[in-house]
């Protein structure tokens, strides 16, 4: 989808975060010379052509008391790759589940699924009984815990947007 | 912040919120009313649970792919004497959305966006020759969940 500019300038804005007060939409449009109606057409319009999933709270995992972030990754079959990814996409507890390509010698692992938890203890038997429940537990794998997130330097509208590009990751 | 600083009406905002606010003139009206309070009442403690860091702001999360553009997964084993300059040139680069260490041999894991996908190459070029380092370049081929809502 090509953005107009108006669209751009709408995500631009709404990308600094929406106006706290109980009309949120008039408020943007008063910042962009829109009216309110057109503010929420024109943002229906993008949601309903996939250009924005959603438009919600940023939740900041670590300050809401998600300290371990786990990635854990499968060797799979191919064959087995497709049902295994939506078994584990049944899990609530399975925030991301992607099939990426491996890379021999240096990578084996095509599945990869995201769990978050409160510490690494209980986020491992977390994923060990998603593992159990899918009948994935005697596939080779590994769990990388993040350590550090590096922030980066802010991003503009123009390209995609932070959150998209963690949605993607 | 803690999760403990969070009362059960902070929770129950954030909970209802991460999913998208409506598009609609009033959004926060029928949570008001779930919860028994006001709109102002929802957007003061959303000011105060954004001022004191519990969330982010209100922000859309866009479809690169459906924009033109191209986002991708990569990893790097980082010797660690160098990991800090490693990540302080990742940082600097606008195409790096963003930079996760892991406890693992490959110990740098981040995420390329770009406006176009011919850029990716390209892109992973410049991080080996700066860096003198090998790129793994793990592309989504099928996406079977993508979920970010946590119970709160």
């Amino acid at each position: 989808m090509e953005l107009t500019p108006a669209d751009r300038a709408l995500l631009a804005a709404l990308e600094a975060g929406l106006p706290l007060v109980p009309r949120p939409f008039a408020a943007l449009g008063e910042q962009l010379g829109l009216a309110e109606h057109e503010v929420l057409s024109r943002l229906a319009a993008l949601r309903a052509a996939g250009v924005v999933n959603r438009a919600g709270l940023v939740v900041r995992h670590r300050e809401l008391g998600y300290r371990a972030n786990a990635m854990v990754v499968l060797d799979l079959p191919d064959a087995e790759l497709e049902a295994a990814g939506r078994r584990l996409a049944r899990e609530p507890a399975v925030s991301l589940c992607y099939a990426r390509p491996r890379r021999p010698p240096l990578w084996p692992y095509n599945l990869f699924f995201m769990v978050h938890g409160p510490e690494r203890l209980a986020t491992l038997r977390v994923v060990h009984a998603i593992l159990m429940r899918t009948g994935l537990e005697t596939v080779p794998r590994a769990v990388l815990f993040s350590r550090r997130r590096f922030v980066q330097r802010a991003a503009r509208y123009g390209t995609p947007a932070p959150e998209l590009r963690q949605a993607a990751a | 912040m803690r999760n403990g600083h969070l009362d059960p009406i902070d929770r129950a905002i954030v909970a209802a919120l991460q999913r998208g606010v409506p598009i609609v003139e009033r959004p926060f009206a029928e949570l008001a009313a779930s919860l028994e309070t006001t709109e102002e009442a929802i957007v003061a403690r959303l000011a105060r649970l954004i001022h004191t860091g519990a969330v982010g702001r209100f922000a859309p999360m866009l479809d690169a792919e459906k924009l033109g553009g191209a986002v991708i997964l990569c990893a790097m084993a980082v010797p660690a004497e160098r990991f800090e300059d490693v990540a302080a040139r990742l940082a600097a680069m606008p195409e790096v959305a963003h930079n996760y260490e892991r406890a693992h041999r490959f110990n740098m894991w981040f995420v390329l966006a770009v406006e176009r996908p011919e850029l990716i190459p390209a892109t992973i070029a410049r991080i080996e020759a700066e860096t003198g380092l090998e790129v793994v370049d793990l592309p989504k081929l099928e996406e079977y969940r993508l979920e970010l809502v946590l119970p709160v």
